[in-house]
């Protein structure tokens, strides 16, 4: 893939971007939403982490030490919702905005106004969801996955303003979703076929078709609850005639494609880096378009592996086992790509590659765990027990975060025109990848031994591990704001970058200035 | 942003095409998933949820089998009424019509209405298991002190598969008074 065009300052009327406040509020350029969706989503990230401090605080040692039970069950249901909805969905949608265009040839998103508003209906989201937590009678205290009747007969008032705010998160999805298929589809430059697309522009083609298909199942859900709370309908009421497994089968069947979500767009990252560093072409290229599809129909018909204690007949079981563990087969034609595609490179291991070598085993690792939980015989000891969080756990941080800041150190150049500094970039990766490892691998020990989700406080034997598991959590926390550090030091005063600083890299995105230009490919670029 | 100049496909047919999927999953989630776990429920019986009422049926009573039928109460929540069965365990000959009952007390200072869910167990029980009278088929309401004898009639479909000799028939009590009265309310 080369090209040959070089956008420099054209012809026509192209201007910068607006001055002030009102640049961000009008904006219909993708790199300006592109970036809003960064910074928001890593505000929330922080906002999230702050509850992740506040839980593993209180679990750092046996009994109740700084919140209270009810407190505690808030925290942790509020850290899931905004890392889920505010922190990996935003961040990978920001990234979306800001490389799609640019990856395809295109001088912006099909749908620039609709772009602005998905962004902006966020803040008031998020500013509702985490205003809950003044309301009487707390925050959404029913854990992320808000199971009737807990969330419902049992909820907090505050219920209803987690309905809407989850109506307008999913709204914003859809928009954002429909924007990208139009761009990807109808955007391309001449030349660029389907097969020519660089995998992150098609796990995002198919993550978009996901959220298009499974956000409006989520909306649905929820509105049963609004109308079950407030309008005497009985979808989950057992008293009613509805049924409480109703929910986890209609909740799953939006969730379990949802982490999917979270994590295709996070192999199409990986999928662009790991060439670039090992200066070799991306090892199976079209597999991985096909792996990536595969894994988005399985995760269709694989949602009641999450609910097999609640007495699904036999042969449901064995279905929902079986299917899961096909999803083990694409999953591992793209681990073994990654890996034949570093076979024999010449490999350097600049922040970017450090962050994506670590996914491709971190993530392989959450992987395996996931397979046991997998097995429905042997879920029954591991459900809802902390063998469960870590393996999510696995999957999210060091899968889809840490792809997402190696996407970040990647193309800070290209967003910025300045390079980071090289040797905070690896301290950075080096806290977190150990940080992260000594927070959760001792959660599955944890699990194993019988320490149920959920619970502020904890039988004496899982008291060592516990304190391990948060030592390793603050530091996570406390090196991500070294992150924010490095990313705000690179803006101000970092050193300028080339317009492309990688050796090994391809793609449109790199034959473009750095900083990239207010307006790019305003004129197609020729593919051959 | 309109470029006409190119032969672009339109935006809009996909557009339209993408919200169409939005809506329809919307209705999909309405009026497919919810009916649909409903029926399957009812026909594969996994839930244990009794049907409806069904007519006395003209069965041939199999004098060689005799089945354990378990009766049990539970009270959801922290609903407050005195409920049990009057007599826990029967011997019940398939094809038999049999009647039991349950007792019920509202010890509480307060009027309050219940509504009782039936569930069996082993679940493939269900289909062979009819009921002609059950107190589950309506809320019960109980003034103050007020205590009741609530009737149970059923049969066992002689055609219950081999392997069954025990069947475990649980209701759960619970407390739909608030419910009551905003349908109370609404009528107002």
């Amino acid at each position: 893939m080369t090209t040959t065009t070089h956008d420099h300052d054209h012809d026509h009327e192209h201007h910068g971007p607006a001055k002030g406040l009102t640049r961000w509020l009008y904006t219909t350029n993708h790199k300006d939403i592109g970036t809003m969706y960064l910074w928001f989503s890593f505000a929330m990230f922080l906002l999230g982490g702050t509850f992740a401090m506040v839980i593993r605080a209180e679990l750092f040692q046996p009994g109740l030490q700084l919140v209270q039970p009810e407190f505690f069950n808030q925290m942790t249901t509020m850290h899931g919702l905004i890392m889920v909805f505010g922190a990996v969905m935003p961040a990978f949608v920001g990234l979306a905005n800001w490389m799609i265009p640019m990856m395809v040839g295109a001088p912006d998103m099909a749908l620039p106004r609709m772009n602005n508003l998905s962004f902006w209906i966020l803040p008031f989201a998020f500013a509702m969801l985490a205003s809950t937590l003044f309301m009487e009678g707390g925050a959404p205290n029913f854990g992320w996955t808000f199971y009737a009747p807990l969330s419902t007969t049992y909820a907090p008032p505050s219920v209803t303003f987690f309905i809407f705010a989850v109506h307008i998160m999913g709204a914003s999805s859809i928009m954002g979703a429909i924007n990208i298929v139009a761009t990807i589809l109808n955007m391309r430059a001449p030349g660029m076929t389907l097969m020519k697309m660089p995998l992150f522009v098609w796990t995002w083609l198919i993550t978009a078709y996901l959220l298009i298909a499974v956000m409006p199942v989520l909306a649905g859900v929820v509105t049963m609850m609004l109308m079950d709370i407030h309008f005497g309908t009985a979808f989950f009421n057992a008293a009613g005639g509805g049924s409480p497994v109703l929910f986890q089968h209609i909740f799953w069947f939006f969730g379990h494609p949802e982490v999917y979500i979270m994590i295709l767009p996070a192999f199409g990252i990986v999928s662009a880096i790991i060439p670039a560093f090992a200066r070799k072409q991306l090892f199976g290229y079209s597999s991985m378009v096909y792996a990536t599809a595969s894994i988005a129909f399985l995760s269709f018909i694989v949602w009641a592996h999450h609910m097999f204690t609640v007495g699904i007949p036999f042969l449901g079981e064995a279905f929902f086992m079986w299917a899961t563990m096909l999803i083990a087969v694409p999953t591992g034609v793209k681990v073994f790509n990654w890996v034949t595609t570093m076979f024999r490179g010449s490999m350097t291991f600049e922040t970017p590659m450090l962050f994506a070598i670590c996914f491709v085993v971190l993530f392989t690792i959450g992987g395996f765990s996931g397979l046991m939980l997998a097995v429905a015989p042997a879920d029954f000891q591991y459900h809802d027990t902390y063998f469960v969080v870590a393996h999510f756990h696995y999957v999210l941080v060091p899968g889809a975060v840490f792809s997402i800041m190696a996407g970040v150190y990647y193309w800070l150049p290209k967003w910025s025109g300045k390079m980071y500094n090289e040797t905070l970039g690896k301290v950075h990766f080096w806290l977190s990848f150990i940080g992260v490892n000594v927070l959760f691998f001792p959660q599955h020990f944890l699990g194993l031994a019988g320490m149920p989700r959920r619970i502020p406080d904890y039988a004496l034997q899982f008291a060592d591990f516990n304190m391990v598991s948060s030592i390793g959590g603050f530091l996570f926390g406390a090196s991500q704001l070294l992150f924010l550090y490095i990313v705000v030091h690179t803006i101000v005063a970092g050193k300028p970058a080339p317009a492309k600083p990688w050796e090994g890299a391809e793609g449109l995105e790199w034959t473009v200035d750095s900083p990239a230009p207010y307006h790019t490919f305003s004129t197609p670029p020729k593919i051959d | 942003m309109s470029d006409a100049d190119n032969a672009r496909p339109s935006h809009t047919r996909i557009i339209v095409m993408m919200v169409s999927v939005v809506f329809g999953m919307l209705a999909f989630v309405f009026v497919g998933l919810v009916p649909m776990y409903n029926l399957i429920c009812e026909w594969t019986g996994i839930t244990g949820r009794t049907n409806e009422a069904s007519l006395v049926q003209d069965f041939k009573v199999d004098e060689q089998r005799s089945i354990k039928v378990q009766f049990l109460a539970i009270n959801n929540a922290d609903m407050p009424w005195e409920f049990r069965p009057t007599v826990k365990t029967i011997t019940a000959k398939p094809g038999e019509v049999v009647q039991v009952s349950y007792f019920a007390k509202n010890a509480t200072p307060r009027d309050m209405t219940a509504q009782a869910i039936p569930s069996l167990s082993p679940f493939e029980v269900t289909p062979y298991f009819h009921k002609t009278e059950c107190f589950c088929f309506n809320q019960q309401p109980l003034s103050a002190g007020e205590d009741v004898e609530m009737a149970l009639v059923f049969q066992i479909d002689p055609d219950l598969p081999a392997w069954i000799q025990t069947i475990s028939l649980t209701y759960t009590l619970f407390d739909v008074s608030s419910e009551q009265k905003t349908a109370a309310l609404t009528v107002q």
